[in-house]
């Protein structure tokens, strides 16, 4: 019977002939933790009393959630981070380095055929080089570092099959907001989600992460997308160990197939408080805001940049409105400065700050207070995400936060479109 | 194995930054956890658990973000079990990790009441509901996962079953 990507992928991890809905013992070709998550888990695998990590070469952690850090308590977890890598010899990034999920992909660390497992939800990231990736806890990463193995149900496969041209200032993060409201924070749960389609070969890599980044909003398992010649360009200057490209099978059997047409997609926002409530942008514009922020391991990019970069250029931000920009990583953050980007934010009378998390999860650098209301392009807007449980968070493209933060409302990003560049 | 509790019960789609706020992730003290368990949505919630309750909810619960103290505040503020028509993947295999026992259970919300006292017998999956005298079925756990929670979680497994080693 053909395989899906991912059956083929856990075929290889788990060297056994296995299909959607096994349970395999699968091998792990890199882990990763940050300073959210890594606290508990060094806790947990020296509570094990293990006296090496199964791999070093595999392990990467990521100072990145607050970082720098904010207070002594974040201070203290980012020096036990250093210090288990100083012991066990494991890779470690440290403030300003940028994003996890970011440099897990600019670095190298991801390879086309891969599985790996992150103690972050955010981690099918990667699936959009052809990977397996998916989120763990962190007692199960302690169990990972220790063994290199990991217990997985192997997921079913909805194909989305994605058509069309998107408009002007219309982008990969419209269609995963569309799609989220239409499937439902739990419409996927448990599954793989494969990206399929001309709009998807035609998207660039920064495009299809964003796409894979929020496929666990609808409560999937993972993300993936069939390596191509993109996939290959992209990885081939940073991977230098060997990788597999795979792809599905014409006979692959599939849970589900749906099919999106991107030809007349709006940009779409999802309103508070959760991830599937999601509206074209007509239908909220002009809702007043205080707080535009642009990053996220969802929107953090450079081409994020570049097209928030090309709505605010020779513009100011509403008075009485603060944009935050925090680029993904120090290479985005550089090569924005070289671009010109950073001066362009800079004159717009935005913030710009290190490569972190920051505000996307409420740990710092742009807080929200009670009544206040923030357009985003990060990937959560639950209660009290950002700051107080009586802010109001409202997910968008890049464009758009861009957009929004010029009028100092939610703005519909085409309404720039006639300006040339 | 059985455990026994009062319900409280939950809507659809609880997330972990509701149950844990991300400025309590810097700690390991379980007894911050257990007194910010829920903090998000019920502020009572340290108080009604204390007892040893058993969580009731709808789908997909525990989604969101990875985060392992979310299903460790529930636990340590009290939750002998957590009964869900669905849950989210991490939140699922992160409780297990830590012996803190969830049972898929469809039709869970509509058969328990607020304050039911419950009787939940894992090995079998079968639910009890003591007050009103129902039985519900869940979807029974495969024995190796029965195992982990047995064992008290999955370092004390591997403890077990590798005997302290690394490897």
């Amino acid at each position: 019977m053909g395989k899906t990507i991912v059956e083929k992928i856990f075929s290889l991890a788990s060297g056994k002939d296995v299909y959607a809905k096994d349970i395999v013992v699968a091998k792990v070709d890199a882990a990763m933790a940050h300073d959210g998550t890594a606290l508990l888990a060094i806790e947990a695998f020296e509570d094990m009393g293990g006296k090496n990590v199964w791999d070093p070469s595999r392990i990467v952690l990521v100072i990145d959630h607050v970082a720098p850090s904010s207070n002594e308590n974040f201070a203290k977890v980012h020096e036990v981070m250093r210090s288990f890598a100083r012991k066990y010899g494991v890779r470690i990034y440290d403030v300003g380095s940028g994003i996890c999920h970011q440099v897990m992909v600019e670095s190298g660390h991801v390879g086309p055929g891969s599985l790996i497992v992150g103690a972050d939800s955010h981690t099918c990231t990667y699936g959009a080089l052809g990977a397996f990736a998916t989120g763990i806890g962190s007692t199960e990463m302690a169990a990972v570092f220790a063994t290199g193995r990991i217990w997985l149900r192997i997921p079913q496969t909805i194909k989305m099959n994605v058509t069309g041209r998107f408009q002007e200032f219309v982008t990969p993060k419209d269609l995963i907001l569309y799609i989220i409201g239409k499937v439902g924070a739990d419409g996927a749960i448990y599954k793989a989600i494969e990206f399929t389609g001309p709009t998807i070969r035609e998207m660039n890599v920064s495009g299809r992460l964003t796409l894979c980044n929020m496929v666990v909003e609808m409560g999937a398992k993972n993300g993936i997308i069939e390596p191509d010649e993109k996939t290959i360009e992209y990885i081939k200057s940073r991977v230098n160990k060997p990788f597999k490209v795979f792809r599905s099978d014409p006979d692959a059997k599939y849970y589900e197939v749906m099919e999106f047409n991107v030809d007349s997609l709006e940009p779409m926002v999802a309103c508070p408080h959760s991830v599937d409530n999601v509206k074209p942008v007509k239908s909220v514009e002009g809702v007043e805001i205080d707080q535009a922020f642009l990053g996220s391991c969802t929107n953090g990019r450079l081409e994020d940049l570049e097209v928030a970069a090309r709505i605010l250029k020779g513009r100011r931000i509403k008075r009485g409105v603060r944009m935050i920009v925090t680029p993904a990583s120090t290479q985005v953050y550089l090569e924005a400065v070289k671009r010109g980007l950073i001066e362009i934010f800079i004159r717009a009378g935005a913030c710009v700050s290190n490569p972190t998390c920051g505000a996307c999860f409420g740990g710092h650098m742009g807080l929200l207070a009670s009544g206040e209301v923030c357009i985003s392009s990060s990937n959560r807007n639950f209660v009290g995400r950002m700051g107080s449980p009586e802010a109001m968070i409202y997910l968008a493209s890049p464009a758009t936060v861009a957009a929004s933060a010029v009028e100092g409302k939610i703005t519909d990003p085409r309404r720039f479109s006639e300006r040339s560049i | 194995m059985r455990v026994y509790g009062k319900a409280i019960k939950y809507g659809d789609n609880i997330n972990t930054d509701a149950i844990i706020p991300s400025k309590y992730l810097t700690t390991l003290d379980p007894n911050e956890w257990a007194k910010h368990a829920m903090e998000g949505i019920d502020l009572d919630f340290p108080r009604k658990a204390r007892e040893g309750v058993i969580i009731v909810a709808g789908r997909n619960f525990g989604c969101g973000s990875s985060r392992e103290q979310a299903s460790q505040a529930l636990k340590h503020a009290g939750v002998k079990c957590i009964l869900a028509e669905s849950f989210a993947r991490i939140f699922y295999r992160n409780a297990i990790n830590i012996g803190l026992p969830v049972l898929e259970t469809p039709g869970v919300t509509a058969k328990v009441n607020e304050g039911d006292i419950l009787s939940v017998y894992l090995d079998e999956g079968k639910v009890v509901n003591e007050s009103s005298g129902e039985i519900i079925f869940a979807n029974s756990l495969p024995s190796f996962i029965l195992e982990i929670i047995r064992d008290g979680g999955l370092i004390e497994h591997l403890i077990k079953v590798i005997g302290g080693k690394g490897e």
